[in-house]
């Protein structure tokens, strides 16, 4: 197990210095240049003043000194420093946001994993009832509306209509801390995220908790007078989790994806925040420095899932 | 013969088919005493899982029993319909009075839990005792079941064990309650020659220890004359014939059986074992449709000494001396 874990951790070492090297030439070639943040439209400034800046930033460099230097020093540790908000370290930024992100992630996905499987197994064990149609019904609604209408008439119905929901940021500005805010401001962006992911993971936990209902230890449990209860719970369950596991690891980086956008229109302190911010303004360091730690999580992540697999599985020997 | 522990009288099991019921069983008698050993043999898709799943009500969603009654003596006297009980008593009947195995000991087993946990739970459900005094007997039923180093066994998962192995832990878990009656679906097929006639071997040394029933399905007759006491023989959904097998095999009273024999050369103890192996070759023409079956005597259309009287009208079982029975009118004459 412990080399298992190594392997797969150096592995996931050389997969974030490749996906710096394409996040790093990518945006390289994009068009824009971060030193217009620099430059005050009102005041004119010299090619000479502009090369200095350069310079000074590295800009000058041709690339793959520029990304070397850059990996050398992230390799320490050393993120460097954020164009736009000179001074401000991007290790800094990135601790700053990474919390709120991981809260609202943690929570829509806790949301929609509990929701997902619970659901699924109720449309398996009543099927084709009424029941299980709207609950498919509402699963194809959920999974075919793209994300930023669920969020925009979220925020709508919610926090303007009904007024139920604070309408985004995480806390009230002023107001002192207190949990039941936090709570109040998290709710709404955390049940818009877990939407498409439960309902993903319901039509995954209905198929596969059917296709293990007909299995012939399912019939033994049941001669061996286990209650339907435990036979669901027990024997099925375990059983019909395996695929659901494989499919809530892989559907995390989507998730970010997602986050990202419920972040920005929920006006929520986190990660996607600070990128979206970040790629409008150029912001180079604060862009690498932010990929670099949200794909060691997704990392770290798949590597959770699959040792919860293993945990589950009896028959994977993971070695 | 003593009062029957199983008594079964004008089952019948439909199945719910392309929106129309279908009676894969019909009109099924049969008693086991204790004790003793029934087999039920017949072709492949005659009914006889489906009758043996209708005991415990065991059917998938599509299947209900629809008439008749399944009268069982419970281990304190008490003859009920299994029928008619409802969920939570009949719960209490499933691996406590009656226990089950089946064909496929990989896939009856669960493969996420190891064989001491699966043979433990019933023990825990009917008997109420502890996680480890349940352990502790599903490491003593592995070692009455023959597996060598059973405490080590019984922490294992079903996929580290061999199929001889597996099938013998899933008789291990049908008999952990001491059920009166054991109901063992084809527990043999899946298994090769050697194995089989081990298991075999085993349920027999299992059966003189403990008293129990047997109600043995299979489609081998080398199987039933090694093990069973009475046999019953099935078609279409209908048991043909009926009696001890000895008498059966001696004097057999249905065209079907007579077929089914016939496909299994020189029926004699030094051929059982090779024969143990293969499945029964059919006899000419077809097993008609269940949903549309032929008027009168199904086995008509493929037998020989089918008369006019035969396509009137289905023939109900009739006593021809000696325990045995027939649903063959001409059986004087055969
Ligand atoms: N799940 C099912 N759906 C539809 N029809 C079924 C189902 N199970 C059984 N049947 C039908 O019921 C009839 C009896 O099946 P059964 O399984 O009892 O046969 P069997 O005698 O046990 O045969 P085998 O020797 O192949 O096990 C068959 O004609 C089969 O087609
Ligand atoms: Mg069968």
């Amino acid at each position: 197990m412990l080399t298992f874990i190594l392997r797969r951790l150096a592995l996931g070492l050389l997969m974030l210095i490749a996906l710096s090297v394409l996040v790093f030439v990518l945006l390289r070639l994009a068009p824009g240049d971060p030193i217009d943040a620099y430059i005050d439209p009102n005041v004119s400034m010299s090619r000479a003043e502009m090369a200095a800046i350069r310079a000074r930033l590295g800009l000058d460099q041709p690339m793959p000194v520029q990304y070397f230097a850059w990996l050398g020093a992230a390799a320490t540790g050393d993120l460097g420093y954020s164009i736009q908000r000179s001074g401000v370290r991007v290790l800094e930024l990135v601790f700053e946001r990474i919390g709120p992100t991981l809260l609202l992630m943690a929570t829509g996905l806790v949301l929609s994993i509990v929701l997902g499987i619970a659901t699924g197994i109720i449309g398996a064990v009543r099927r084709n009832s009424t029941t299980d149609v709207g609950l498919s019904v509402a699963a194809f609604v959920g999974i075919s509306s793209p994300a930023f209408l669920t969020a925009l008439l979220g925020l709508y119905f919610f926090s303007v209509q009904f007024r139920i929901a604070p309408s985004g940021g995480m806390l009230t500005p002023g107001a002192p801390f207190s949990v039941g805010d936090l709570l109040a401001h998290l709710i709404l962006p955390a049940a818009l995220l877990s939407i498409g992911q439960a309902a993903l993971i319901m039509r995954y936990m209905r198929a596969s908790m059917l296709e293990v209902l007909n299995q012939d230890y399912v019939r033994t449990a049941r001669a061996k007078g286990v209650r339907e209860f435990f036979v669901i719970v027990k024997h099925a369950l375990r059983n019909a989790l395996l695929p659901v596991i494989t499919l809530i690891g892989s559907t995390i980086g989507m998730a970010i994806g997602g986050a990202i956008f419920i972040e920005s229109v929920f006006n929520w302190p986190g990660m996607g925040l600070l990128m979206v911010n970040a790629v409008e303004t150029r912001d180079y360091p604060v862009i690498m420095g932010a990929t670099l730690v949200i794909g060691a999580c997704v990392i770290l992540v798949n590597l959770l899932t699959d040792i919860t697999y293993a945990a589950v599985d009896p028959r994977i020997q993971v070695a | 013969m003593p009062e029957p522990i199983l008594d079964i009288s004008g089952l019948t099991t439909v199945y719910r088919i392309a929106g129309k019921d279908v009676a894969v069983v019909q009109d099924l008698d049969l008693a086991i005493a204790p004790g003793e050993t029934v087999a039920l043999v017949g072709e492949s898709g005659s009914g006889k899982s489906v009758t043996s799943l209708s005991i415990l009500r065991l059917l998938p969603r599509i299947g209900r029993v629809a008439k008749g009654s399944v009268g069982f003596r419970s281990k304190s006297g008490v003859v009920r319909d299994l029928a008619r009980l409802d969920a939570d008593a009949l719960r209490q009947v499933r691996g406590n009075d009656v226990g089950m195995i089946f064909q496929e000991p990989m896939t009856s087993l669960n493969p996420v839990y190891t064989v001491g946990e699966q043979i433990a739970e019933p023990i825990r459900i009917h008997l109420g005792k502890s996680h480890k005094d349940a352990a502790a007997a599903a490491v003593q039923l592995l070692a009455d079941v023959g597996i060598p180093d059973p405490a080590r066994r019984a922490k294992q998962y079903p996929h580290e064990l061999s199929g001889g192995m597996r099938q013998r832990a899933t008789i291990a878990m049908a008999l952990a309650c001491d059920p009166a009656l054991l109901i063992a679906d084809e527990p043999t097929t899946a298994l090769d020659v050697t194995i089989q006639a081990q298991i075999l071997d085993l349920l027999q040394q299992l059966q003189a220890q403990r008293g129990m029933g047997i109600l043995f399905v299979t489609h081998n007759l080398g199987v039933v004359a090694e093990i069973a006491d009475r046999v019953a023989v099935m078609y279409a959904g209908r048991v043909v014939e009926t009696g001890r097998v000895a008498d059966v095999f001696a004097h057999p009273r249905h065209p079907y059986t007579i077929g089914l024999m016939r496909s299994v050369p020189r029926l004699g103890e030094a051929t059982l074992l090779k024969q143990a192996g293969t499945p029964l070759p059919t006899i000419p023409g077809t097993v008609p449709s269940l949903a549309r079956l032929p008027q009168g005597c199904s086995f008509a259309p493929r037998c020989s000494h089918a008369i006019e009287a035969c396509r009137a009208a289905v023939p109900p079982l009739l006593d021809t001396g000696n325990d045995q029975a027939s649903r063959c009118i001409r059986w004087q004459e055969l």
